[in-house]
């Protein structure tokens, strides 16, 4: 970790103008922690997807940015929780066909392939919650 | 185990008692360095550990580490520990110097220096449990972190080889002006697929290519992840404005791969390498004509 | 945050900036749409050097301009995609499949050049 690792980053999403905010803060942390300038552009699109699909499919909820470590590697961690109804269904959100019809739906597989780790719970009507990392390459 | 639990229990009952004595068993650790470091270098030799580097190299290393030893002992500042182990990693991983050899050595240190203190306390046994109820978490912290942190420099330095072997192994060649060729050679997997069409595209950038050949005969076998990281190539690379001509791919591993349903979309396919090369010649002379008879 | 649209010859030109909200793309579609009526422009280049993020909703709306456009007779190019959001976009599935892109202005305005061309000139056949 660098000395000085940037503080976690709590972004409140309520409408469309907090997904550019948000990406843009995901993006600085990024180049903070020395991340090479594409993973910089794979984690702010990564953040873009979460935050994009909490304001479609939820009423508000919160995107966490957070600098880790874990066995000498360093990361950022994004968690976007949604407050409801959320994703109804996650095995169908998670299949390919249904995220890439024409940029329409989840882009919840892509998430995924943009990021190293992902995971994903669902609390029933209380919401959703995406954890993913991106390691320091 | 038991035994130094009991201790370890100790250290927090009596911190101010173990406090007291810290300043001086790193004092006698100081001051006896000259014989305890040459006792840990004999040792060291004795044991048949770090024989990759010369009588001299192991005398330098022995004294900073020695000294530094003893400072984490007395400070207990663990990043300094950290960044040390780091550096002295990555100074002796070059010359060879495997796992076991590191914790052997930093062991032996930690043996060489309790003895020491078993030695000089030995007519007290209170005050010998007080010295080990120092000594004992502060030495076993410093081989744990010295430990791992040569461990996670290894890791490091292996992630970042096996970055630069997949990078050599594709190479984007510019054969003639705004025409790319990359032969790819041996298997493809998400790590490298995905090195690859960065490659491509920085390559498609600073080139201004208009035409890529994707040589794929190398690959030794192409299922349907494959094929689809290579359609996300080909598509990466159209966005860049860049049309990609696929070589090396038989019709019938073609039909094979429709047919389980791998989406080959607008891949643009050719049999061999000299083929695709002659379709991507002719894609970009039929362009220079066309804008030529536009000017008239 | 308001697109500048250039007019060069039968061509309009629009520079995004980074950071544009939803809405602002959507003002931007319209705007465009309706330039291309006032000005009779044959083509329109969208130039996305500076976007470091494209998402979903950036993306569709991209493709529901160049449709737009079409409809009014011009056609649309996007150049400047970066590296790294062409990859972005792939992995989240992101096609924008029915527009035209180039590399860069200089590609595009090529690109309007072949494509409106035939019009202008009877076409020779190719040697």
């Amino acid at each position: 970790m660098p000395p000085n690792p940037p503080d976690k980053i709590r972004c409140p999403i309520k409408s469309d103008l907090d997904i550019v905010t948000c990406r843009q803060k995901g993006r600085e942390m990024a180049v903070q922690m020395g991340f090479p300038y594409s993973d910089g552009a794979l984690i702010a699109t990564a953040i873009s997807e979460l935050a994009r699909n909490i304001v479609n499919y939820a009423v508000s909820g919160e995107v966490d940015i957070t600098p880790v470590e874990v066995a000498g590697r360093t990361g950022i961690q994004v968690i976007a929780r949604d407050h409801g109804p959320g994703i109804r269904n996650i095995d169908l959100a998670m299949q390919d066909g249904y995220s890439t019809s024409g940029g329409l739906g989840l882009g919840l597989p892509g998430v995924r392939r943009l990021m190293d780790t992902f995971e994903i719970t669902s609390n029933g009507a209380k919401g959703t919650t995406v954890t993913a990392i991106k390691w320091k390459r | 185990m038991a035994p130094s639990k009991r201790r370890q229990a100790n250290v927090r009952f009596n911190p101010e008692a173990t406090a007291a004595v810290l300043p001086e068993l790193v004092a006698l650790l100081r001051q006896n360095r000259t014989e305890l470091r040459e006792e840990w270098a004999r040792r060291i030799t004795e044991a048949q550990l770090l024989t990759a580097m010369t009588k001299e190299e192991i005398f330098a290393e022995a004294t900073s580490i020695y000294d530094n030893y003893v400072d984490v002992l007395e400070t207990g500042a663990v990043e300094a520990l950290q960044a040390y182990a780091r550096n002295l990693s990555e100074r002796i991983i070059p010359r060879g110097v495997e796992t076991n050899e590191v914790v052997g050595i930093v062991l032996l240190l930690r043996d060489v220096l309790a003895r020491s203190l078993f030695k000089k306390y030995q007519s007290d046994f209170a005050l010998l449990n007080r010295v080990l109820d120092a000594y004992e978490p502060a030495a076993n912290r410093i081989a744990v972190t010295v430990s791992v942190g040569f461990v996670q420099e290894r890791e490091r330095i292996i992630r970042e080889q096996q970055e630069a072997i997949r990078e050599l192994s594709t190479p984007v060649l510019p054969v003639r002006e705004r025409l790319l060729i990359l032969p790819i050679i041996g298997v493809i997997d998400p790590q490298r697929a995905r090195q690859l069409t960065e490659q491509l595209l920085r390559g498609i950038r600073s080139n201004r290519a208009k035409v890529v050949v994707i040589d794929i005969t190398g690959v030794p076998t192409i299922d349907s992840t494959v094929a689809n990281h290579l359609v996300q190539t080909v598509e990466s690379a159209r966005l860049l404005g860049a049309t990609v001509i696929v070589t090396g791919l038989s019709p019938e591993i073609a039909q094979t791969l429709v047919t389980i349903g791998v989406d080959l979309g607008k891949m643009n396919t050719v049999g061999d390498l000299r083929g695709g090369i002659e379709e991507a010649e002719r894609l970009l002379g039929y362009k220079v004509a066309a804008l030529a008879e536009a000017v008239q | 945050m308001l697109v500048p649209i250039l007019k060069q010859g039968q061509y309009l030109i629009a520079s995004v900036q980074a950071a544009l909200t939803d809405a602002d793309l959507l003002k931007l579609r319209d705007a465009l749409t309706e330039q291309v009526g006032t000005y009779r422009s044959r083509g329109v280049i969208v130039d996305v050097t500076s976007l470091d993020v494209m998402d979903s909703f950036a993306s569709r709306t991209l493709s529901d301009l160049a449709n737009m456009i079409k409809l009014r007779g011009a056609e649309t190019v996007i150049v400047g995609i970066q590296p790294e959001v062409a990859f972005s976009m792939v992995q989240l599935g992101l096609k924008l499949e029915d527009v035209a892109t180039a590399l860069d202005l200089e590609e595009g305005l090529e690109f309007l050049n072949r494509k409106t061309a035939r019009v202008a000139h009877a076409p020779k056949p190719p040697r």
